[in-house]
């Protein structure tokens, strides 16, 4: 008899239990939905679209005719002869996105270099004074990209501030010839970038315990070697965060290269960019976006493997 | 056997710590604390020191001037003979534990003990082989892969020990370390820590606001109040003859009694109770005035008795009477009007009772 009640209320728990967890799935899928939606419209059916052009063939003034055609992936990483039809390698596009990924690579070490003082600096505050501080890194938000990269431009100019001051110094004769140059992208990079590197290495360097810092150099570690077996373990979070930050938009940068590089030497963006416009070969364009997507998403892949890794040993 | 007690008492006549007018201030102007105040202190080798105080009376800062994470505004602090006053903490032969343990998150139980002889730069087999004595020592060595955020309070308390002792330290300074940890554990802990100190012979350095802790653990307490060191002895020294009345005050229930002083003479005298019983007196310095002073007395040295016993030199009325287990405190309200409190074992006594109340034979007088 009493088995007979226990196995009923088991069974009446377990339907109560049962309909709790389904409500909580549809509440989450209601929650979920208005992202659902815009990442749909605005993400996945573009992106659709780019995939499609992607494998069509070039219309005379843009846009795309209706012929199913790989050319656009042979042209990336192949010459067509215009006499004969045949294909040779080229590296021309390979090179390309090499510089960019190079840039980007250098853009995001240097963002790093000089964020994580920044950032240990602005942590290291008064709980009082951080905000302060924090809006600073964010002041450059306020003006357009475009007009911060013209006041780079004018600051790096061979008659701009940086080669006057230092001629008028007398460490120079002739101005540096800074501007045009992959340097000047890379520079221009890592100021557009900056804060998006500040930012996380703050987050994280913000909940760091001090009293670890302590107990570090209670233990024989030299200011050195507390940066290297606390704090930046400690911070490895915000650090891959900051990195990814910088370096996927820093592949993708369109107006830096653009402005400071003169365009000559191009980056993927302005690959892309010249690919809708000038070039009128829209299906070239659609897989060079893609082809960057895929780089992007692998690398990404990779990175956050490995720090998911090192996330996990530490909880 | 009497070889090491030679040996030991031989040892404790060395001073390890030596600080010399000691002086800590922060903040500037107006808002400048005086967290030590011209402090000077000895803490002998291989003894278990502690620095008893409430919260903000400067025993934290003195344990953080010893560690070298504050650097001392006026004074000396000499450990072993050589003035440390001004090296940073990791050129300090000194470790820590500390009180929210501060074990790094990102690393194991064994390499948050071999942490210390890692930065000290010894031999990986070194390291391993301390590693595993320390666990040992601490009965861990079950647990030598975890990371440190899967223990318990307690268990993160002996990695905490184990790590500040593994590079074997001159001096271990301990801050507050069991104030996190439920009452059991930490009269466990506080036994392990003697033992720990007795194994290892080094000079533990120990803070606490818990004055029991203090009396259990000690070899030596130093009771500190607002940046000054008030009174240093041994723990039976502390508690059966406070110099200072707020000493007498901080550890354990005492009954305080306003007094005349007379026929001074070196460190004893006479005092008068209201009451116009004379008892004589033991003084916490020479030549203390004659004149009104206070004189303290425990609950456990005084006796309850007939109303009518002639030895008795107080008269009064039981107003309350709280049972604790192991004997009973009786409160009685004296015939002048304040209140004292006797402990006894005996029979309990009903509110209203009229007892008399006989004193010891010696009494201790008290200083501000």
């Amino acid at each position: 008899m009493g088995a007979v009640q226990h196995s009923g209320a088991d069974a009446r728990l377990d339907e109560a239990r049962r309909r709790v967890e389904a409500d909580t799935r549809r509440r989450r899928r209601q929650l979920l939905a208005p992202t659902l939606i815009v990442i749909g419209v605005f993400g996945l059916f573009p992106l659709t679209i780019t995939l499609i052009y992607s494998f069509l063939s070039p219309g005379v003034y843009g846009g795309v005719t209706w012929e199913f055609s790989t050319d656009a992936y042979v042209q990336f990483l192949f010459e067509r002869d215009i006499f004969d039809d045949t294909l040779s390698f080229s590296g021309t596009y390979l090179s390309i996105y090499g510089r960019s990924i190079g840039l980007a690579f250098g853009a995001t070490v240097g963002a790093l270099l000089i964020g994580f003082p920044t950032a240990y600096f602005i942590a290291s505050k008064p709980p009082s004074q951080r905000n302060f501080w924090l809006f600073l890194i964010t002041l450059p938000f306020w003006t357009n990209l475009l007009i911060r990269t013209y006041a780079v431009l004018l600051i790096i100019r061979d008659e701009g501030i940086v080669n006057l001051s230092l001629q008028s110094i007398g460490l120079i004769d002739q101005p540096l010839t800074i501007l045009y140059t992959d340097f000047a992208v890379f520079l221009g990079l890592i100021y557009s970038y900056l804060p998006f590197m500040v930012l996380p290495l703050y987050a994280s360097l913000e909940k760091l315990d001090f009293r670890l810092v302590e107990a570090a150099y209670d233990l024989y570690a030299t200011r050195f070697q507390v940066l290297r077996h606390v704090i930046v373990p400690m911070a490895k979070p915000g650090i891959v965060a900051g990195c990814i930050l910088v370096f996927i938009p820093g592949l993708g940068a369109y107006i830096t290269p653009e402005l400071l590089g003169g365009g000559k030497e191009l980056m993927i963006g302005n690959l892309i960019a010249l690919q809708f416009g000038g070039s009128r070969n829209w299906p070239f364009g659609s897989a060079a976006a893609l082809i960057l997507m895929v780089v992007v998403m692998m690398s990404l892949i990779v990175y956050v493997r490995y720090a998911g890794k090192e996330g996990n040993s530490h909880g | 056997m009497a070889q090491d007690t030679a040996d030991m008492s031989g040892k404790s006549a060395k001073n390890m710590i030596l600080a010399e007018g000691v002086t800590k201030t922060f903040g500037e102007g107006d808002s400048k604390v005086h967290a030590l105040d011209d402090v000077s202190i000895s803490i002998r080798e291989n003894e278990f020191f502690t620095l008893l105080g409430p919260s903000g009376c400067g025993k934290t800062t003195l344990l953080r001037l010893i560690a070298g994470f504050e650097l001392p505004t006026k004074g000396n602090i000499l450990l072993d003979g050589q003035e440390i006053g001004h090296l940073p903490p990791y050129k300090r032969p000194v470790n820590t534990v500390f009180q929210n343990y501060a074990l790094f998150p990102h690393m194991t139980v064994a390499r948050n003990i071999g942490f210390g002889l890692e930065m000290q730069g010894r031999s990986k087999s070194e390291i391993k082989q301390a590693i595993e004595k320390m666990l040992a020592l601490v009965q861990m060595e079950h647990l030598a892969n975890r990371q440190t955020d899967q223990l318990s309070g307690g268990q993160q308390q002996r990695v905490a020990l184990a790590r500040a002792l593994a590079p074997h330290p001159k001096v271990l300074l301990l801050d507050e370390p069991l104030s996190a940890l439920d009452l059991k554990l930490r009269k466990e802990m506080q036994i392990e820590l003697k033992r720990l100190q007795s194994e290892t012979g080094i000079t533990f350095v120990f803070v606490t606001h818990d004055q029991e802790e203090a009396l259990t653990m000690s070899d030596r307490i130093a009771v500190m109040k607002a940046g000054h060191i008030l009174q240093v002895g041994r723990p039976k020294q502390i508690y059966n003859q406070p110099a200072r009345r707020f000493v007498a005050d901080f550890i354990g229930d005492i009954n305080i009694f306003e007094v005349d002083l007379d026929e001074v003479s070196g460190t004893t005298g006479r005092v008068t109770l209201p009451s116009g019983a004379t008892l004589p007196a033991d003084l916490p310095e020479a030549d203390v005035p004659a004149g009104a002073v206070s004189v303290a007395i425990r609950p456990e040295n005084m006796r309850l008795a007939d109303a009518r016993d002639s030895a008795a030199k107080l008269k009064g009325t039981v107003t309350n009477v709280v049972y604790f287990g192991a004997g009973s405190n009786v409160h009685v309200a004296l015939k002048g009007g304040s209140e004292v409190i006797v402990r006894t074992t005996g029979e309990v006594l009903d509110d209203g009772h009229e007892v008399g109340l006989i004193l010891p034979d010696r009494v201790q007088v008290l200083v501000d």
